[in-house]
């Protein structure tokens, strides 16, 4: 249960980033912080108490295996992450070349 | 366990409040990398191998293209304009602070404790996969196996990423 609210704790702090910062670098890191949270929470569901890693031993069948579900839905959404992450690196490099800030008040397309 | 786990997430919070406030921006990438690699020790005590290699490389990758970007910049996070829309932010963190958090205690009410799960919905994956499979390893049998078209389809996002990288970084600005 503290696992779970320290999990919710650090995604609110992510979001926290988004919502008051206002440099894009900041951003960015923001956003990651907010994926590996829910990339820990989905590895917190999957855990058993005495369990062991999903790899089978067939010399002892009886033993008990962590859920390997959350573990395989992870492994692609953390790829994926570095997939997002790496496109808006680029795009702030872009908007960094033309306007030469990283700061989206100054940067005239993106003022809110 | 849970205990351990919870420690080393309090120094993920900790790391992630830094690196939103630090002055210098390669100090906040940088203790963005301290949370990434907090997740790799998470993942190693919840007996998670393979996300733990994962998530390794790929805190490695992100660190180095982000201070990639930093060093191209000045670096410094500049001066503070006074930010004439501050009651706009503080309202709508408030809201989706609301928001969140009733959907977080309705869904942790439906949860099971942690550790006390059951694995009735991976004993299809775990009965026999070694065997369906050919793979020792329940993950990647999941992976490249059960959820075959999930990893083709993420083959197909990455593809599309590094495209859509290579054309934003290639084509010229209008000055």
């Amino acid at each position: 249960m503290i696992a779970y609210i320290m999990c919710f704790v650090l995604f609110l702090v992510g979001l926290y980033g988004v919502i008051t910062k206002r440099n894009l670098v900041k951003i960015a890191v923001s956003l990651s912080i907010m994926e590996i949270s829910v990339f820990l929470f989905f590895a917190l569901l999957g855990y058993i108490d005495g369990g062991v890693a999903p790899i089978v031993d067939p010399a002892d069948p009886a033993r008990v295996y962590v859920d390997p579900l959350p573990q395989a839905l992870v492994l692609t959404a953390i790829v994926i992450g570095l997939a997002t992450t790496s496109m808006l690196m680029a795009i702030i490099i872009r908007l960094y070349r033309k306007y030469g800030t990283f700061d989206i008040r100054e940067i005239k397309n993106l003022r809110g | 366990m849970e205990v351990a786990v919870s420690i080393i997430t309090g120094l993920m919070i900790l790391g992630a409040l830094y690196a939103i406030h630090a002055k210098d921006l390669l100090s906040s990438v940088i203790a963005c990398g301290i949370v990434g690699y907090s997740l790799v020790i998470c993942f190693l005590l919840l007996k998670a191998p393979d996300l733990a290699i994962v998530q390794i490389v790929v805190d490695t990758i992100t660190l180095i293209i982000m201070v990639a970007v930093v060093l191209d910049s000045s670096r410094e996070e500049l001066f503070l304009k006074p930010d004439t829309q501050g009651y706009v932010t503080t309202l709508t963190g408030v809201f989706l602070l609301a928001i969140f958090l009733y959907f977080f205690v309705i869904s942790v009410q439906s949860l099971d404790i942690l550790g006390k799960g059951s694995l009735r919905m991976a004993e299809q994956y775990i009965n026999g996969a070694a065997q369906k499979t050919g793979s020792a390893n329940l993950v990647t049998g999941v992976v490249f196996d059960f959820r075959g078209y999930d990893t083709m389809g993420e083959a197909v996002v990455l593809v599309t990423a590094v495209l859509g990288v290579l054309t934003i970084l290639r084509i010229k600005g209008k000055k």
